[in-house]
């Protein structure tokens, strides 16, 4: 049915792109049609929708279509089908990191490197989009931070702390079970929530073992090996152990997380910062009370925040207007698209273009995040540093997490699935 | 699909030279639809046979010969998927023959609203499989799902249908099983109405009681159609993704993943060669088990 929907509006891109290029020269004064695929996230969607209205409002003579994909998994079959046939849409909204990496973006993207508004992109996120030297997307929507995301009216009732290290984390815990809410929110129906303590412990990995990602890459650090990388794991299992969650975590999803720490059923939820806006917009009483932490880790004075770069918008290399396409990525990357965004979702995390700051009345989660960013206590995400994510991480987690696998054997497991996926790349030294 | 594979499970082969050599058509007739045959089913198979031994990504491969099956058979979850379709395959196909010729026998015996209560049996059949597997995970909610809060009404703790690590393979075959009995209902049907009714007659003249019709008549006489019914359940069995996959996932961990979820979890995470070697193993298992499985029961036939 979604395919059969996505076919035919297929068709008519292409007949669309057949009469464009007959009449290409001067499209400054001819009616231009573009397609954007975009996933479903309601945020995305927000934010692809006030793009498209802000820009078609300045350029009256191009209208552009969103065609709405799936996320996660299904999403990306259907972004690799579609360039793998020559079908994708003229603009395209996808991962940037690791993920962008496997759909060879030297054989499928146009290169932004010397298009002139790539000045206004951070460098940051410049270097979670490129390889070989090319650039190939632009930043769409904020940065985000993996970690905590706390009630901070249970907090003030107990008088506690936010923790800076693991063990204050876990005497909160303790003092939280105490007083009959829910210490840590699992989700697990929706397998990927399960792996946030390993994955946002990458810069508790990184304090420890500056060199991680590199040797990672090369074939030279494991998790099985490395206790800073297998600590993730370790306290996964180790919140389990101490029946400090939920016991339906099993059974519950990510949208039923959000309910709970929203509803003041349970304390604490770890996740990436890109839930704020659901939080916002399902729960405007209660989002004042929610708050954010960097996942802590052994020492209090290298405590700091593992970030994930915003997912890029790209061009794809059969696209029917390049000119027009070029033109609004650098809409998206200018100052003017950054407020467009903000607008549109509000503002819940850096945006990463020059000149683009927040405005003053963010939600709590958002300010308690800034202060990383602004104190330089921030690293990328291993997915940003390294091409190499084993697919099979968020089922490893969900076991270590249920209890039926121990640390030591899901962090070999996961290498073996590492492997997997650098041998797919075809990196040096697998 | 389905139908299809039956046609061919119980096509006669014995005469076939013959029938060709008297046959009044020109044997060309047959190269259209050889064509399509072989470009579309034929080809795909011998192209993803080599693909295999390959790693793949969407532009180029790489000739790697064997190492996709020993990766396939070495990693732990993989291993367990291949046992996981072969409990699944027991599983679904056991019960839907058993519960499939119970439902037969009630429902070609004299009962009020026979016909209606036919298509109820059947109506499962018809409802999309994703439909399917999307209200039960809601019925099978261990904290919410109307299954246990009905079992909490009599006072039984339910278990946690899909999220209980063993029990979610066998929450999806019972799933399986309600969706996919109608359809062996209907050819059981089939099978027992095709009995002439003489045989009945003349053994309850000999006095003999509906249990000993049933035995010494019904059963032998239905083999045919519980042998179709054997092999249609087996093979989808073996092959079975959209229930599993709406349901569970796989999951919780690995523990509900059967070969066809594995496979489409390797292609989704861009392994496509492995995925393709995935998708041999698949086709061999099913060989391997329907093909003997087939001549055994089709040796046994009861000729009338």
């Amino acid at each position: 049915m979604m395919l059969k929907k996505l076919n035919a509006t297929l068709a008519m891109g292409g007949a669309t792109a057949l009469a464009l290029s007959l009449a290409a020269p001067a499209y400054a004064q001819d009616q231009v049609e573009l397609t954007w695929l975009v996933d479903n996230g309601p945020s995305t969607v927000d934010i692809a929708e006030a793009l498209v209205a802000a820009y078609e409002e300045k350029n009256p003579n191009v209208s552009i279509e969103l065609e709405i994909r799936p996320g996660g998994g299904e999403g990306d079959n259907i972004v690799k089908t579609r360039l793998a046939t020559g079908e994708m849409t003229d603009i395209f909204v996808y991962n940037s990191g690791s993920l962008l990496q496997a759909i060879a973006p030297q054989q499928t993207l146009m290169p932004l490197t010397d298009q002139p508004f790539m000045d206004n992109v951070q460098e940051a996120f410049q270097s979670v989009v490129s390889t070989d030297g090319e650039v190939f997307g632009v930043p769409y929507g904020a940065a985000q931070g993996g970690g905590i995301l706390y009630n901070s009216a249970i907090y003030e009732e107990l008088g506690l702390e936010v923790p800076q290290t693991w063990d204050a984390f876990m005497e909160n815990n303790s003092a939280i079970d105490e007083a009959g809410y829910i210490p840590v929110i699992q989700t697990f129906r929706e397998s990927w929530t399960s792996q946030i303590f390993v994955l946002a412990d990458f810069y508790n990995v990184l304090q420890a073992e500056p060199d991680f990602a590199e040797r990672y890459t090369n074939n030279e650090a494991k998790y099985a090996t490395s206790e800073a990388a297998q600590k993730g794991f370790e306290r996964l299992a180790a919140i389990h152990e101490a029946g400090y969650t939920n016991e339906d975590f099993n059974a519950l999803g990510y949208q039923e997380g959000l309910e709970m720490l929203a509803n003041k059923e349970g304390a604490h939820y770890p996740m990436i910062t890109f839930a704020i806006p659901s939080l916002e917009t399902n729960y405007p009483d209660q989002v004042d009370d929610i708050g954010f932490f960097a996942l802590p880790g052994d020492d209090a004075d290298s405590n700091g925040l593992t970030t994930w770069m915003p997912a890029g918008v790209y061009v794809p290399q059969t696209t029917s207007n390049p000119e027009v396409a070029m033109d609004f990525l650098g809409f998206i990357a200018s100052v003017e698209g950054c407020e467009a965004m903000i607008d549109a979702v509000g503002a819940n995390g850096p945006y990463l273009i020059e000149g683009c700051g927040l405005p003053d009345d963010v939600v709590p989660a958002v300010r308690d995040m800034l202060p990383y960013f602004e104190e330089g206590r921030v690293e990328p995400a291993l997915e940003f540093l390294s091409p190499i994510k084993g697919p099979a991480l968020e089922q490893i987690t969900v076991e270590v997490g249920s209890g039926f696998r121990d640390p030591a054997s899901a962090a070999e497991l996961y290498d073996q699935d590492v492997r997997k996926q650098a041998q797919q790349l075809g990196l040096e030294g697998w | 699909m389905a139908v299809a594979t039956a046609g061919a499970v119980n096509a006669p082969k014995k005469s076939r030279v013959k029938d060709r050599q008297a046959s009044m058509y020109p044997i060309w007739l047959l190269y259209p639809a050889a064509a399509i045959y072989g470009i579309l089913f034929l080809l795909p198979t011998i192209t993803s046979l080599y693909y295999s031994l390959t790693r793949w990504t969407l532009f180029n491969s790489e000739f790697i010969g064997f190492d996709n099956f020993i990766q396939f058979f070495q990693e732990p979850f993989l291993y367990q998927a291949l046992i996981n379709t072969v409990i699944f395959a027991f599983v679904t196909s056991g019960l839907k023959v058993v519960l499939g010729l119970a439902l037969a026998v009630l429902l070609t015996s004299p009962l009020i609203a026979r016909d209606f209560l036919r298509s109820v049996v059947f109506f499962p059949v018809l409802v999309s499989t994703v439909g399917v597997g999307i209200t039960f995970t809601i019925l099978m909610h261990p904290t919410e799902g109307v299954i246990n809060e009905t079992l909490a009404m009599i006072g039984i703790d339910g278990p946690g249908w899909l999220v209980d690590r063993n029990l979610a393979l066998y929450s999806v075959a019972l799933v399986d099983v309600w969706r996919g009995v109608g359809l062996a209902t209907v050819i059981y049907i089939a099978g027992i109405v095709s009995i002439p009714a003489d045989y009945y007659e003349a053994s309850r003249i000999d006095g003999a009681t509906r249990w000993q019709q049933f035995r010494h008549i019904t059963l032998p006489l239905v083999r045919p159609a519980m042998f179709t019914v054997i092999i249609l359940s087996f093979i989808g069995g073996l092959r079975l993704f959209d229930l599993i996959w709406t349901m569970t996932k796989g999951g919780p961990g690995f523990s509900s993943d059967v070969m066809a979820s594995v496979v489409y979890k390797q292609y989704q995470s861009g392994f496509y060669g492995l995925s393709t070697a995935g998708n041999v193993v698949l086709f061999v298992l099913i060989a391997v088990l329907a093909v003997p499985l087939n001549m055994f029961l089709n040796r046994k036939v009861v000729t009338r």
